[in-house]
């Protein structure tokens, strides 16, 4: 099962909650840090035996002897990434999609395969949980395919957990598609509801279960309840707000050890997602 | 005219409530939210849409399943698995690159405008607003940005404002680098904690990556005074301007409730300190020395 925790508005506790419900799993949960913009689960849970690969996707290569100057390759590109100036061909890297297609268009074989670099994906150890992460580059503006890359990684895992970026653009939509829950952590502000309504429309777009979880429930107003109530939506948490939380966080420390009581509440949640999935609830 | 771009790496941080506050403060500015796919400024800046248009980006494959003999070579070709057995098109997937129909031997597939969202010219009391909406799960929020910022410099042509204020997005990626690319300097707002002063560090070597001067403001620095001096001496290593600090206070989500930028409703510690941190930002813009050694 995978159950990724997302958000819509940024900074609502997507990490506190992906991180407690991995601590409170345990043995055989597998953690994805998926906000390859910006990771965070490495500042909560330090990983052991770190391992680090770099990950590229593909961008042509031109071999300008044998290129004839017949522009196809830039006249097909919808990127402006590769485009053909007083007779000779220039590239655009960071412009590019991969998408393949000026080498399959090229006549005179001029165009080859090559790579430029993503990021990296990092795989560790937490105790007895395992951490996957990226990490983009900085200066390169295209998350998803490295978000694609960190979760084919964990191919075959029994249970994962996904970090999702903050949003409801592509990069969220990389980190929720195929998975089989999304968990979606607010707060009771406007801008927390507001982004929560944007996030409940890209999960209803996927199609996938999904229920909400209530951070900071007391600072607040009963907006969100509401809201919930009105659209039948699950409220599976809630975690009232506390200095002591806050402090805790700021320190790299965890949630259930700033308020022990809450380890049980995190242990129920994994069986009523679990439970919501069995019943294929929308 | 100076253009400034408000970022923060970590969401939440308070990015939207000192911008909607700087732009309470200005009184000749064109204010842009380039959060495009959870936008909230409008919500706490008073506002009337003056126009609404829709946001065209990139393409998207439309196929004659008539002239379709169903030989799959776009769906071997297609290297997003956006093209299904049918061919049925997977929106979501699909990057509008155009290769399914520049190979289709049939002539059978045809790329149109994809219109991906939805942008807005509006008014406030003191100058233009520039935002949007990108539709839900779609793409090309880099290029939105890029638009809305085009837009800005429009309006600035025709009322002479002094400033170009920009909402930026949370993150490093795509609409981040379109909001702040060629702009003047940036502003990044941060908090002191693990995670807030990591993601300043990726925000912070993407602004010098991009050749663009930093300002810092530390919000509800006072959760953890001591990881705010930690931030505070990082800061003045990596040569960026530190603006001051903003506390802790409650009155910012009672602003938030009312719909109103902080400063315009509220005297409390936050107010006072966010107009501080904006006399200090002009400044700063106005020290020759300033951005523009930084800069180099």
């Amino acid at each position: 099962m995978i159950i990724t925790v997302a958000s819509g508005k940024g900074g609502t506790g997507k990490t506190t909650v992906a991180t407690n419900l991995a601590v409170a799993v345990g043995k055989g949960t597998t953690l994805l840090d998926c906000d390859v913009e910006e990771p965070n689960v490495h500042l909560f849970l330090e990983p052991k035996n770190l391992r680090k690969t770099p990950i590229t996707t593909m961008i042509p290569v031109v071999d300008q002897d044998a290129c004839i100057q017949c522009g196809a390759c830039s006249e097909l590109c919808h990127f402006s990434a590769i485009t053909l100036v007083a007779d000779e061909l220039y590239l655009f890297p960071n412009m590019c999609h991969s998408c393949g297609g000026c080498v399959m268009v090229c006549p005179a074989g001029a165009l080859t395969e090559g790579s430029r670099e993503l990021g990296e994906l990092e795989i560790g150890q937490w105790n007895d949980i395992e951490l996957i992460s990226g990490r983009l580059r900085v200066g390169e503006a295209m998350s998803p395919p490295l978000i694609e890359r960190v979760k084919e990684a964990a191919e075959g895992r029994e249970l994962v957990i996904v970090d999702a970026p903050p949003g409801t653009s592509c990069p969220v939509i990389a980190a929720m598609n195929g998975t089989h829950y999304v968990l979606l952590v607010t707060e009771p502000t406007p801008f927390g509801l507001n982004d929560l309504k944007l996030a409940v429309e890209a999960v209803r777009v996927l199609g996938m279960p999904f229920g909400i979880v209530i951070n900071r429930a007391d600072a607040g107003d009963d907006r969100v309840v509401r809201y919930a109530e009105e659209e039948g939506i699950e409220i599976l948490m809630s975690i009232p707000y506390s200095r002591k939380v806050a402090e805790y966080y700021a320190r790299g420390r965890l949630l259930v050890e700033a308020m022990p009581e809450m380890a049980e509440a995190f242990g129920g949640l994994v069986e009523k997602i679990r439970a919501a999935v069995e019943r294929g609830t929308r | 005219m100076k253009e400034i771009t408000v970022l923060s790496g970590k969401g939440g941080t308070g990015k939207t409530t000192v911008t909607a506050s700087f732009a309470a403060l200005i009184s000749n500015r064109v204010l842009v939210d380039a959060d495009v796919d959870a936008a909230n400024l409008y919500m706490i800046t008073p506002h009337t849409v003056n126009s609404e248009h829709p946001f065209e980006g990139g393409s998207l494959p439309k196929i004659d399943i008539q002239a379709c003999t169903h030989c799959g070579d776009c769906i071997t070709r297609c290297r997003f698995n956006a093209l299904e057995k049918g061919p049925r098109l997977n929106r979501i997937a699909c990057e509008g690159c155009g290769v399914c129909a520049h190979f289709c031997p049939e002539g059978a597939i045809t790329m149109e405008p994809r219109v991906c969202g939805t942008w807005f010219n509006s008014s406030t009391e003191n100058g233009p607003l520039v935002h949007a909406r990108l539709g839900i799960a779609e793409e090309n929020s880099g290029l939105l940005v890029s638009l809305l910022r085009r837009e800005a410099r429009k309006q600035v042509e025709a009322t002479g404002a002094d400033y170009i204020l920009v909402d930026g997005p949370p993150g490093i990626g795509c609409p981040v680098i379109a909001s702040t690319t060629g702009c003047d300097a940036v502003v990044v707002v941060t908090e002191p904690t693990v995670s807030g002063f990591h993601d300043l560090e990726r925000v912070a070597e993407l602004a010098a990556f991009l050749k663009v001067p930093v300002m810092l403001t530390i919000n509800r620095w006072d959760i953890h005074p001591m990881m705010a001096e930690r931030i505070r001496a990082f800061a003045k290593e990596k040569g960026m301007h530190h603006v001051g600090d903003i506390p802790v206070d409650e009155g910012v989500t009672a602003a938030m409730v009312k719909g109103q930028p902080l400063v315009t409703c509220s005297d409390g510690p936050a107010a006072t300190a966010i107009r501080g941190v904006w006399q200090q930002v002009v400044n700063f813009l106005d020290d020759k020395h300033g951005p523009f050694k930084m800069a180099l």
